[in-house]
Formats: structure tokens, C-alpha cells, sequence
């Protein structure tokens, strides 16, 4: 099976390093992994914003991109997401909604797909780390069961593939699936809400003990390590690929 | 040129407040976790939550024939049944009943669809006194604002700001603000208005087609009192809040408070079938929008709404900006989507006061789809021309960028600062507010596709 890796376009200038981290840890799992070099984004910023006029171009060099793979993996929940549920200002060609299909976000393809029962290299993490669920991996795209819904059992694909590292303590929150306050360019338009958001999420992870906030979504981290940095908290964040990989490198 | 609400502006005044923003978000996220834990209680929920979706959904898909069939049978129980098309007729009908009753004072437990309506200002310059007679509404009547919540007016208020309140038009110490004493003082003052009204209004929560009477639901027993001591009766009810058969109320009725505050049901429910022995009992049933909405494919399910508040309750948005933050009847994600379809132009920034986390679709108890829904009110938004001119030219430029892989890799070169470099492809806004309480993320040496250069095509 020929992977191909889509690594959005904040992680590409921002977080190289966890697209380095993902890139291994498919490598090592014994995944065929390529990543088109003409890549940029998925087309989100635009969509979100209402603007499917704009999006339009950037979501055909995305399909047209990953065409020819026959799955896309790619280290991010909200990108992940909005091709798979949002990505309609092209015109929805065979092509588009093959790919669109075929779209994974990395999480859920390492327990759906690869199914991966242990990571052969055994990787450790001894510490005390806070899991943050972003809202488009767990009510987007399932990763776990959300909050809202108190009567269906509890399931967490992140847990399970965390528990399978060693040394990691996962500590718990109060508000265990609160927004972060992201939110793409609601982190700029709707600055106060968002920073407090940011600020409200934070102190929940500091306050109970947890050393690093490790997620799926780069995004939310940017804006959490942003507050981190800027209240000087003694905390640091960190992509759940690169504990995977077995740390960050 | 139309006003148009800046809720951004309005939050971050309401966040600066600090203790409110607070307290604020912790009472509202309390009720949150009440609603889970009463919810949990409930094993069938999400089975209710399907029934309840599928009532409203065949109601609303036939409602031409419930709304006859409810004004058949109202009337035979001997309602008086009008109709309106839309506010002005609403409160052209209301004061004309209430004028043939030569009514002076009135008094009115919350109705959010008089709120939509304007009523209490178009009567009161009438010449008709109107006072509010549930606590958080009379508190919010008195600060001359709409109410923040569907459910708990007035709870964007510290009890200091009610004894503040209160101390100046009810004459109470202001240093007083034991809960308990101003409540009593409200009751004090407020009674002999309860007791004097010549009319009564309600709203309703639901409409029964099957018999014609409606139910009203409250805490406070302040509907009944409305209801009960005048002679007159006036009811307002949106056309949405139909409801095919009385066994139907048994599955609101165990969802509406369980969702609002986590009560098993609300302490008050009443029934009201034609009007009481010597009294006189009208409804209004009203459009106001409605039916274009019913019209509208992407649009139509929120008219399932029965405002239990819960999406208030868990939007993180919401909870930390405050329901005036909104400028608009309805507030939090149902104001969100409702809002715009009663005035585009002016709530065209509401869609963008939300972070799409999308609890307000979890928790609803009549599964509307609040989140797709606030998202494609954006395309509306865009679509119309009605962008802001920085995210039109924003997403404009960002488009043309990412679309074009030479462009995208010149813009995110290394070597520029961080602050030119955010803007450009990240932050999307020229006057980049991200650093007022964030710090900027280093720039690294390499972007991903260059290292993937060196390190897997060295061949």
C-alpha cells in the first residue's frame, strides 16, 4: 500500500519536527510512505472562514496531489477533518472523493487501519503528561467518546495507543474535552475569548501536575505552548507522534 | 447603513470584567455538569434525544395541519386563536386585545418570542405598564438589557450588581447581598403589581395539537400567578412549538429541564386548556420568520429547538464572553444560527463567535446540528459580500498563495522574522492580535519539505 504523507502547512514551517516524527514512525511500522513535495494545505483557513471561493484552488492542488496514493496520512485531527467532512468548494470529482475517503488522520489510522497492537521499539516516556483530544479528533472525527455523551461507554484510541508507552503517567483534568480556544482564525478575530479559553485550558493541566500537554493537533498546541510561554509555566508540549517515536528528538 | 453587532468588541469587554467572566463561566459550566449528571440517570437518552428529533422533524414537515388542527381545537375549548405574520402584526394584535380590555398594567412571565417580538417597548409606549415577573427577567427589565441566557436571564450578574440594582429602583441597602433578602425584596415589591395586573402573559413551551391546550414550564410558579389572578390571558406562541399528541409532551418534558439545569423536571409545569371560569383566554400564534426558515434545506432544523439552554451551558465561547456579548434576542450557538435569519446584515459576525468545537451539537436534546449550521452561516455570510474587508482580503491572498506551491514555499521562507512571517500564511490578518496574550512560536532552521529534501531524495 503506497502512503502518501500530508503534513499541513503550519507543521511544514513551524513543527518540522513532528512531521519528521510522523514520517519515522510510519517508516518503522513498515509503511510505504511518500510525501508529495507540491503540497501546501488542505484548503481549511479559507472554508472556515466562509470563503469556498478562495479554498477552491487550494483544495484541488490537495487532490491533485495525493491522487495517485491509496491512503493520505496526516498528523493532524482539524485538517484531517476538513477533508474528510469539508472539502466541497472543488467540485467533487471521482478523484476529490477518493482522496477525500481515503484521508486519515494519524491516530486513527494506527489503531483503525495499521491496528497496532505495540510499537517494536519500545518506546518511553517517563512522564506526567495531560492529553489534550482536540475537538475535531474526538466530535469531528471520533477519537474518543465525548464528554456530552455520559451513557455510551468510554473509549479513547489516543489512550490506548499511550498505554502502550512506558513510564507515561496520563493525569486527569477537570474539563477533560474543553476547547482550547484555537479555533483557526478565531484565535486572531476572536482574540480575548480564544487566549482566555487558551489561558482556562492550561491552568487545568498545570494545576493537576501534568508536565507536558501532549496531543494530535499541532494547532492547539501552537496556541496552548503560546500561553505556556507567556505566563512562564513550567510545562511543555509535545505531538503524541513524536512520544511515539520514542521522544522528542 | 444596518448596525452591525461586533461580538469580539462586546466579549472582551465582558472578559476584562474579570470576576464576572469568572464566576460567569463557572455557574454556567455548573450546569453543564449538572446536565450530565442528570443525563446519566437517564439510560434511554439518546433514544430520546432520536424521538424527540423525529416528533419535531414530522411536525415541522407538517405543519399546516397541526396548526389547524390546534386552532380548531383551542377554539372549541373557547381560546380566542389569532394569528400573526410576523412582530409588528403580533404586537398590533396583542394591545388590541389588551386595549378592548382597557388593560393599564400587565404583567409577564419570559417569553423569549416577546423578546424576538419587541413587545414590552411597543406597549409600554402604549401606555401599558409591563413588568416582568420571573427574578432574572425583573432584574434584567430594571438594568434595561435583554436577557444573556434563554433560561437564566440575569446570570452574567454578581449579586453584587443586583444589590447595586436594586439599592437604586427598589430603594434596598446596597450593602445587602444576601441572595435570600433580595429575592424577598423583589417578591415584596413586585406582589402588589402581581396582584393589581388587569392581564396575564405567558408564552408557551409547547402547543398540543390533539387538544389545543399548551403547556408552560418554570421554576418559579411566576407563569401560573400571570395566568391566574387577572381575568385576561395572553399567550404568544411561535408556529414551531407544536406538538402532535399530549403522550408526546412525556418525552420533552423528562429532556427540557434535565438539559437546562439538571433537574429532573421544572418545578412548575402547567397546563392550559381554554380559558379559566370567568376569565378570558387568547393566543397569538406567530411566523416571524419562521417559515422561510422552514423553507431553508440547510437551515430548517432549528426550528426543532425547544430553548433549553444547554448549548449556552457547554459553549466554552459563551462562557467566557457572556450572552450580551451577542447583541441579540437569542444568544450562544442557537442565537448564532437564529439570529442571522431574523437580520443578516446585522448579526453577519455572530458565525464567527464560535471556535467549532461542537459540544452545543452533543448536547442537544433535539439533535440539531447547531455546529454544521454556524458553519454554513459563514458561507452565507461570505457569499452575500458581507465579510469583514480584512478577512475578504485575507483569505483572498491566502488562497491565491496556497494554491500555488512556488508562492506558498517563497512565503514561508526562513529568514524573515517571525512577526512578518506569522501573518502571511498563519495568522491571516494584517494587524496580527496573536501576541496581546500569546507568545509567537520560534522559526526553525528547516521547513519539513526541506529536511524531507535532504534527508529521503538525496539521490
Amino acid at each position: 500500500m503506497k502512503l502518501g504523507l500530508f503534513i499541513p502547512c503550519y507543521i511544514d514551517a513551524f513543527f518540522p519536527e513532528v512531521g519528521v516524527a510522523t514520517l519515522e514512525l510510519l517508516e518503522r511500522l513498515g509503511c510505504s510512505v511518500e510525501y508529495p513535495l507540491d503540497q501546501t494545505c488542505c484548503g481549511q483557513p479559507m472554508a472556515n472562514s466562509g470563503c469556498q471561493d478562495d479554498a477552491a484552488a487550494t483544495e484541488d492542488l490537495f487532490v491533485r496531489c495525493f491522487q495517485d496514493f491509496d491512503m493520505v496520512v496526516g498528523p493532524s485531527g482539524s485538517c484531517v477533518h476538513h477533508v474528510r467532512f469539508h472539502l466541497d468548494a472543488m467540485e467533487q470529482t471521482p478523484r476529490a472523493r477518493k482522496v477525500r475517503a481515503g484521508t486519515r488522520e494519524l491516530i486513527e489510522f494506527l489503531n483503525d487501519d495499521l491496528k497496532v497492537a505495540d510499537f517494536p521499539w519500545a518506546p518511553a516516556f517517563p512522564h506526567k503528561v495531560g492529553l489534550h483530544d482536540s475537538c475535531s479528533a474526538v466530535r469531528g472525527l471520533g477519537h474518543a467518546r465525548p464528554s456530552e455523551r455520559v451513557n455510551e461507554p468510554y473509549f479513547s484510541k489516543t489512550r490506548d495507543l499511550l498505554s502502550k508507552v512506558g513510564g507515561l503517567e496520563l493525569i486527569e483534568i477537570d474539563r477533560p474535552d474543553e476547547c482550547c480556544g484555537f479555533g483557526g482564525s478565531f484565535c486572531v478575530t476572536d482574540e480575548a475569548v480564544s487566549a482566555k479559553m487558551g489561558f482556562d485550558r492550561v491552568h487545568d493541566f498545570h494545576r493537576h501536575g501534568a508536565e507536558y500537554i501532549a496531543s494530535a493537533d499541532m494547532s492547539c498546541l501552537l496556541h496552548m505552548k503560546g500561553v505556556i510561554d507567556r505566563l512562564k509555566l513550567p510545562m511543555k508540549d509535545i505531538h503524541i507522534a513524536q512520544i511515539l517515536n520514542g521522544g522528542p528528538q | 447603513m444596518t448596525h452591525v453587532v461586533d461580538p469580539e468588541k462586546r466579549a472582551a469587554r465582558f472578559i476584562a470584567l474579570e470576576v464576572h467572566e469568572s464566576t460567569h463561566d463557572r455557574l454556567v459550566w455548573g450546569m453543564r455538569q449538572n446536565r450530565d449528571k442528570s443525563v446519566s440517570g437517564v439510560p434511554e437518552w439518546e433514544e430520546l434525544r432520536a424521538l424527540a428529533s423525529q416528533i419535531k422533524e414530522h411536525t415541522l414537515t407538517h405543519l399546516d395541519h397541526y396548526l389547524e388542527e390546534f386552532g380548531a381545537n383551542a377554539t372549541k375549548l373557547g381560546t380566542h386563536v389569532h394569528w400573526a405574520r410576523d412582530a409588528d402584526e403580533h404586537n398590533a394584535v396583542v394591545y388590541d386585545v389588551l386595549n378592548a380590555h382597557r388593560v393599564k398594567s400587565l404583567i409577564k412571565s419570559k417569553s423569549m418570542l416577546q423578546e424576538e417580538c419587541g413587545m414590552t417597548p411597543y406597549l409600554q409606549k402604549r401606555g401599558i405598564e409591563v413588568t416582568e415577573s420571573d427574578l432574572g427577567e425583573r432584574i434584567q427589565q430594571l438594568s434595561d438589557e435583554p436577557p444573556s441566557h434563554i433560561v437564566v436571564p440575569a446570570i452574567h450578574k454578581l449579586r453584587t450588581d443586583v444589590a447595586a440594582l436594586f439599592a437604586e429602583k427598589i430603594g434596598t441597602d446596597p450593602k445587602d447581598a444576601d441572595p435570600h433578602n433580595l429575592a424577598e425584596a423583589m417578591r415584596q415589591n413586585a406582589r402588589p403589581k402581581f396582584m393589581a395586573a388587569d392581564a396575564g402573559m405567558t408564552g408557551a413551551n409547547f402547543a398540543v395539537a390533539e387538544t389545543g391546550g399548551f403547556v408552560v414550564c418554570t421554576n418559579e410558579g411566576n407563569a401560573d400567578i400571570g395566568a391566574s389572578v387577572p381575568p385576561l390571558h395572553v399567550a404568544s406562541i411561535g408556529i414551531e412549538k407544536l406538538i402532535p399528541r399530549a403522550r408526546d409532551l412525556g418525552v420533552f418534558i423528562r429532556m427540557l429541564s434535565r438539559s437546562a439545569l439538571g433537574s429532573p423536571i421544572t418545578q412548575y409545569t402547567s397546563h392550559f386548556h381554554g380559558p379559566r371560569r370567568g376569565g378570558e383566554l387568547h393566543v397569538v400564534l406567530v411566523d416571524n420568520t419562521r417559515s422561510t426558515r422552514l423553507g431553508s434545506p440547510d437551515f430548517w432544523h432549528a426550528l426543532k429547538c425547544i430553548r433549553c439552554g444547554a448549548c449556552m451551558n457547554t459553549c466554552p465561547v459563551y462562557r467566557r464572553g457572556g450572552g450580551l456579548s451577542y447583541g441579540a434576542t437569542y444568544s450562544g450557538p442557537i442565537g448564532v444560527i437564529l439570529d442571522p435569519g431574523f437580520d443578516l446584515s446585522k448579526y453577519r459576525e455572530l458565525p464567527f463567535h464560535s471556535s467549532l468545537c461542537g459540544s452545543c451539537t452533543e448536547v442537544c436534546p433535539v439533535k440539531i446540528d447547531i455546529s454544521d449550521q454556524i458553519y454554513k452561516w459563514r458561507r452565507v455570510v461570505a457569499a452575500k459580500g458581507l465579510l469583514s474587508l480584512s478577512k475578504k482580503v485575507g483569505m483572498s491572498a491566502l488562497g491565491t498563495t496556497l494554491a500555488h506551491p512556488a508562492l506558498f514555499h517563497t512565503a514561508e521562507s526562513v529568514g524573515e522574522s517571525a512577526l512578518e512571517h506569522l501573518p502571511r500564511f498563519l495568522l491571516y490578518n494584517p494587524l496580527n492580535p496573536w501576541g496581546k496574550h500569546r507568545e509567537l512560536p520560534a522559526v526553525p532552521k528547516q521547513t519539513f519539505r526541506q529536511w524531507y529534501l535532504e534527508n529521503r531524495r538525496k539521490s
